[in-house]
């Protein structure tokens, strides 16, 4: 019988500092993340240098409480995996020196994660992989579609040439006065309206898989200035629903067609953005009538977290990709395959 | 016992291991090589030249700040997390008394400064031999400061690799009284970081942050926002 493997990982890429251990990258053992949205709340949107303030008050505390949690001792880790990048550079660099510092500590094996290989690998901590896989990756600071023939195999077939989705959601959900973050606030206001403004879907070049959010950002903020200026009164619910309309059209219609074209087995959604009800409900009734398995993790799997990274860096552990105290914050690194 | 000093809150990076009072290694560099890049490289190979293991270690010496945000951060994180992770205690140090460590035994005032651009910088005073502060660490215009300073009467002894950037006003504001250290004593030391925490009690490791001594540019644009509400 194989022995188990036991993983920590780190992660503080961008406004959560989390730390959670995981068993044979499937089996949640401990999962905590410390999330820092109300101090970002009143600057409108996540500032880096204070989300760094938070990375090193909370870092230690976080990985305490995972071991904690999970009643273990360090000894009885395997490896320790982090996040390497991409992210706010200032941000990444707490939780991979706070990473290198407890390996050296404890003589333990190092490995860097990319962070939306981590986001990818949260499904399989529910739901096991089947090859070939598309994955489509959307967050606040993310929109990818990427498929992958096996573990660690990733080709990215379709990415934002603007703007990620969330980014959008977000700066949409500030015209419309919205709190900060503004997704759920925009799925929660689009299904409650009956009525949708029009606004274009962009679809880019024929075949592409590529997303642009910027111009349908444009439309919007238009549409509202010039109603603005006609002094007419918007209802904001018409518009979150036409947005989104747009949004989960375009998604939802680029992954079905990728899904098709790569002959998978198997669709998975992660990332922030998709934990929004319009865009799971449409891909969901999508794949069920083309037949195609498809999944999205629970909503704490969706959002940043460090089970992923462990979940993804326990297949780079047993494949021996060790980093050493040289890993470095990569806030651009690209999303490379591990065979 | 066995102390590790770690120093990155300005752009030299200062490391040492002292066992019982001795001096086993010390390193200080002054490349602007990135922290989080070389600190735990350089601290790993230093301890397998001195044959110390981490289990071997019984103290963590460590400057908070004030200094480069980012530096001090990763300074910081190490310690805390090696304390943390080998249940030892950590000590953390002003990273402006490090560097006035350079000048003990002067007979006056140490003046330590970290340039922090637009004429200010990371800056405090304290007493030649005791090193006790006689004005705190603080982040200031450093015109304002060193007239400040000047009222004092005492002779002042600047250090730090910074000093070069503002000697001209140092001499225009005090003349006579400026003292400069030597460019060899204006890299900070982890040996005198180590021997200064020795005095110092050990922080709650979890609860340990940086001293920035200055609050960020978004909160100060937030305070002056909601100032201007209320008028
Ligand atoms: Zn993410």
């Amino acid at each position: 019988m194989n022995k188990d493997i036991y993983i920590l990982g780190i992660e503080t890429s961008c406004d959560e500092t989390a730390a959670s251990i995981v068993k044979n990258g499937r089996e949640i053992v401990s999962n905590v993340v410390a999330s820092q949205i109300e101090s970002h709340k009143r600057f409108g949107g996540v500032v880096p240098e204070i989300a760094s303030r938070h990375h090193v008050e909370q870092i230690t505390l976080v990985i305490e409480e995972a071991l904690q949690l999970a009643g273990m001792n360090p000894h009885q880790l395997d490896a320790v995996a982090v996040t390497e990048g991409p992210g706010l550079v200032g941000a990444l660099l707490i939780g991979v020196n706070a990473a290198k510092a407890f390996a050296f500590a404890h003589q333990l094996p190092l490995v860097g994660v990319h962070h939306i290989a981590g986001h990818i690998y949260a499904n399989r901590l529910e739901q096991e992989m089947e090859f070939p896989l598309l994955a489509l990756v959307i967050s606040g600071g993310h929109t990818e579609l990427i498929h992958m023939k096996e573990h660690g195999d990733f080709t990215v077939i379709g990415e934002t040439r603007d703007d990620a989705a969330g980014e959008a959601y977000d700066k949409v959900a500030r015209t419309l006065n919205l709190p900060y973050p503004g997704g759920p606030h925009i799925d929660r206001l689009a299904h409650a309206s009956d009525e949708a403004v029009v606004f274009p879907r962009i679809w880019l070049e024929e075949g592409s898989y590529d997303f642009s959010f910027s111009g349908l950002k444009s439309s919007v903020l238009n549409y509202m200035h010039n109603a603005a200026q006609r002094g007419e009164q918007v209802a904001p619910e018409s518009v979150a629903a036409g947005f989104q309309n747009s949004v989960v059209e375009v998604v939802t219609g680029k992954t079905m067609r990728a899904a098709e074209e790569y002959g998978v087995r198997q669709v998975i959604a992660a990332g922030g953005v998709a934990a929004n009800k319009g865009l799971r409900r449409s891909l969901e009734e999508a794949f069920e009538e083309k037949g195609v398995p498809f999944y999205i993790p629970s909503l704490p799997l969706c959002t940043d977290n460090a089970a992923m990274i462990a979940a993804a860096g326990t297949i780079m552990y047993e494949k021996g990709l060790y980093g050493n105290m040289a890993m470095n914050g990569r806030p651009g690194m690209p999303l490379t395959s591990w065979i | 016992m066995i102390y590790l000093g770690i120093d990155t809150s300005n752009s030299p990076l200062a490391i040492a291991l002292m066992e019982d009072g001795v001096v086993l290694i010390e390193e200080t560099s002054n490349l602007k090589i990135n922290h989080s890049l070389t600190a735990m490289p350089a601290i790993e190979e230093m301890m397998k030249k001195a044959k110390v293991l981490p289990a071997d270690l019984t103290h963590i010496a460590v400057a908070e700040g004030p200094g480069s945000y980012t530096g001090v951060r990763i300074g910081l994180t190490i310690a805390k997390t090696l304390a943390w992770s080998l249940k030892i205690p950590l000590h953390p140090v002003s990273s402006l008394k490090v560097l006035a460590a350079n000048g003990q035994g002067f007979d006056g005032l140490v003046c330590p400064i970290m340039d922090a651009r637009r004429g200010t910088a990371f800056i405090g005073l304290y007493e030649g031999v005791s090193l006790e502060p006689v004005i705190a660490d603080q982040h200031s215009d450093v015109k304002s400061f060193l007239l400040k300073a000047k009222e004092l009467g005492l002779p002042i002894l600047f250090t730090g690799v910074d000093v070069a950037l503002h000697e001209a006003l140092i001499i225009e504001v005090l003349g006579g009284a400026a003292h400069f250290s030597g460019v060899q004593n204006r890299l900070p030391r982890a040996s005198n970081l180590i021997l200064l925490a020795q005095d110092t009690v050990e922080s709650d490791v979890h609860h340990a942050v940086p001293e920035y001594r200055r609050i960020t540019e978004a909160e100060a644009n937030y305070n002056k926002a909601q100032e201007g509400k209320i008028l």
